[in-house]
């Protein structure tokens, strides 16, 4: 007997936000990324379309980063040198952005001037040709003066810059409207928070279309169930109309999996766990993974090997599947 | 659910002299100002006093959607002034409506599956208005037959329950909740309802507006679609749009009336 396949149909889909812009239009970058238009849930080919690929960034600093020495031998040449730390994640690790997060602005790092920061996100931007993702310090009133002045010293090149909250959000996008940037939303883990922040960055006048979602993840472990059911909830929400949560989403994986303890404890520690350096690869990885098939457009990673196998992964989910043949 | 503007109809004095002197401004200003309260479809009744209700479906069609973006629910017992307006409607339209009746269902369905429009069933026959839910829900299969037998897929179906006044047919309004729930379980995927809103309050001199509001939260609850009524009764859509939350059909926000209302 023929297999015929239940198939849900959906009436809209995710908004498509394009990062960066070439010389053409009004920036310096080689290529630009499309991120979003899924028609269905992920990678569920067979109900719609899912017309562009997640992507996958590699984090640098504009400051010599506490990192786990696991990760010195991949970057610790270039912890000084943002430039070249981003050249290095995009042609050696072939990274398909880069994200620079202006960690030395912060009071209690660097305090680095927004002009400093302006400068190290203009040098990031001359050393590579893709588009880039500029994360502020995460103090909400620095990167109130910091996040514009970056905005206004890269004009039109659209970037995604972020996180703006219900705090900050409005010199944010301001500066994104009027220098052509893209914005990154962001909720503490709760749909009805996301939702309600990206209806005022549009009642601004910031198309949605220029909204990425950062819905707050965890790492595999730390409540990666709580993260997920937000963005599922979300995703079904944009396919069934929604247009206040049909924006893309960025997950901040690398970040929030090198803060847990199987990413770092070491192998004399904890001898059950095995080797540290693999399995914190692959808690980044797993993480990672579980994040695409939640929904995730954009992620942030930061170990290049645990890029690699996210890379592959979406290769293999990208595969069209159908059941009508 | 959402409601289906009930204003652009002939019955209405300004819409009957907007016909006769073709005027197209009373009936332009009325589509932006549903459209812009928040109405999703808006109903286009000629009315019984035009004279030459083909031409008035044509003309009210095409004004109409000089000004507006919104598909149109075209409202007539004549299917003749129906196809008129369905040949000039630029979206998928809805027809509204046809009985539980052979050969009206024939006219009708195949008319819809022609112009890929949707069209409203109303749970009744040549025997008149169930009193009954039993009654309405067997006639409601009937429509659904013969929907699938052309083609029609069921989210373009609307089973209409028929409300009654509820000064003189009170008995009907638990019937009509039970018709609603039980219309759902015809088929997979269900079939979807719709109920003319003021219906329910017809003829009555006290507070109209409150028994229509009230009908609509108690109708949502029990999974009404859609709605023919008044998109500018601010009181009304902010009534929808909660019912909408508590029945978890969209996601709260602080802003959820306001997008409700502007978000096609």
């Amino acid at each position: 007997m023929a297999f015929s396949a239940m198939k849900e149909k959906y009436s809209s889909q995710v908004h498509t936000v394009v990062l960066g812009a070439t010389k053409e239009e009004g920036g310096t970058r080689d290529y630009t990324i499309t991120v979003g238009g899924e028609g269905a849930l992920p990678f569920l080919h067979f109900e719609g379309e899912v017309p562009h690929r997640p992507v996958v960034a590699l984090e640098v600093w504009d400051v010599v980063p506490e990192w786990h020495e696991s990760l010195a031998p991949y970057f610790g040449d270039v912890y000084n040198d943002p430039a070249a730390w981003a050249k290095k994640c995009v042609m050696e690790y072939n990274a398909d952005l880069v994200v620079l997060r202006l960690k030395g602005a912060d009071p209690d790092v660097a305090d680095a001037s927004p002009e400093d920061c302006a400068k190290v996100v203009k040098d990031v931007l001359a050393a590579v040709g893709c588009p880039l993702i500029v994360l502020g310090c995460g103090n909400p009133e620095k990167d109130s003066k910091v996040l514009p002045a970056v905005a206004e010293a890269t004009s039109g090149e659209k970037l995604l810059i972020g996180v703006a909250d219900q705090e900050n959000y409005k010199s944010i996008t301001a500066a994104c409207i009027v220098h052509n940037h893209n914005i990154i939303a962001g909720s503490p883990i709760d749909i009805n928070i996301c939702k309600q922040l990206n209806i005022l960055i549009t009642e601004m006048n910031l198309p949605a279309d220029r909204i990425v979602i950062d819905p707050t993840t965890a790492a595999l472990g730390y409540g990666l169930e709580y993260g997920y059911s937000i963005m599922e909830r979300a995703r079904i929400g944009a396919l069934q109309g929604d247009k206040m949560l049909a924006m893309p989403i960025i997950c901040n994986v690398g970040h929030e999996v090198w803060r847990s303890k199987e990413a770092n404890a070491s192998s004399e520690d904890y001898p059950a766990w095995g080797d540290q350096a693999n399995r914190s690869i692959l808690w980044e990885a797993t993480t990672a993974a579980a994040l695409l098939q939640a929904g995730a457009n954009i992620l942030i990673m930061r170990h290049p090997k645990a890029l690699a196998l996210v890379k592959q992964n979406i290769e293999e989910l990208m595969v069209p599947t159908s059941f009508d043949d | 659910m959402f409601i289906i503007g009930e204003r652009i109809n002939g019955m209405f004095k300004d819409i009957a002299q907007a016909i006769r002197n073709e005027d197209p401004r009373p009936v332009q200003e009325w589509a932006r100002k549903q459209d812009s309260a928040g109405a999703r479809y808006l109903d286009i009744n000629t009315g019984p006093a035009a004279s030459d209700p083909i031409k008035a479906m044509r003309w009210l069609v095409e004004v109409t959607q000089e000004v507006t973006d919104l598909p149109l629910c075209l409202d007539s017992t004549n299917y003749d002034v129906i196809e008129a307006g369905l040949e000039v409607c630029k979206r998928p339209a809805m027809i509204n409506s046809v009985p539980a009746e052979w050969p009206k269902m024939e006219r009708v369905f195949a008319m819809a599956a022609k112009y890929d429009a949707a069209v409203i069933g109303l749970a009744m026959n040549e025997e008149g208005i169930p009193k009954d839910a039993d009654t309405r829900v067997a006639l409601a299969m009937e429509l659904v037959a013969a929907a699938d037998s052309f083609g029609i897929p069921m989210e373009n179906l609307y089973i209409d329950p028929l409300v009654l006044p509820c000064n003189v047919g009170q008995d009907h309004g638990p019937e009509v909740m039970q018709t609603l729930r039980q219309v759902k379980l015809l088929a997979n995927p269900a079939p979807r309802t719709v109920v003319g809103l003021s219906n329910i309050s017809q003829g009555i001199k006290g507070n109209r507006a409150l028994i229509n509001r009230t009908f609509a939260a108690m109708a949502i609850a029990n999974g009404l679609d859609a709605a023919v009524g008044d998109a500018c009764d601010e009181e009304l859509m902010a009534i929808i749009a909660t019912a909408r939350v508590i029945m978890n059909l969209d996601i709260y926000c602080d802003s959820y009336v306001d997008i409700y209302v502007k978000q096609k």
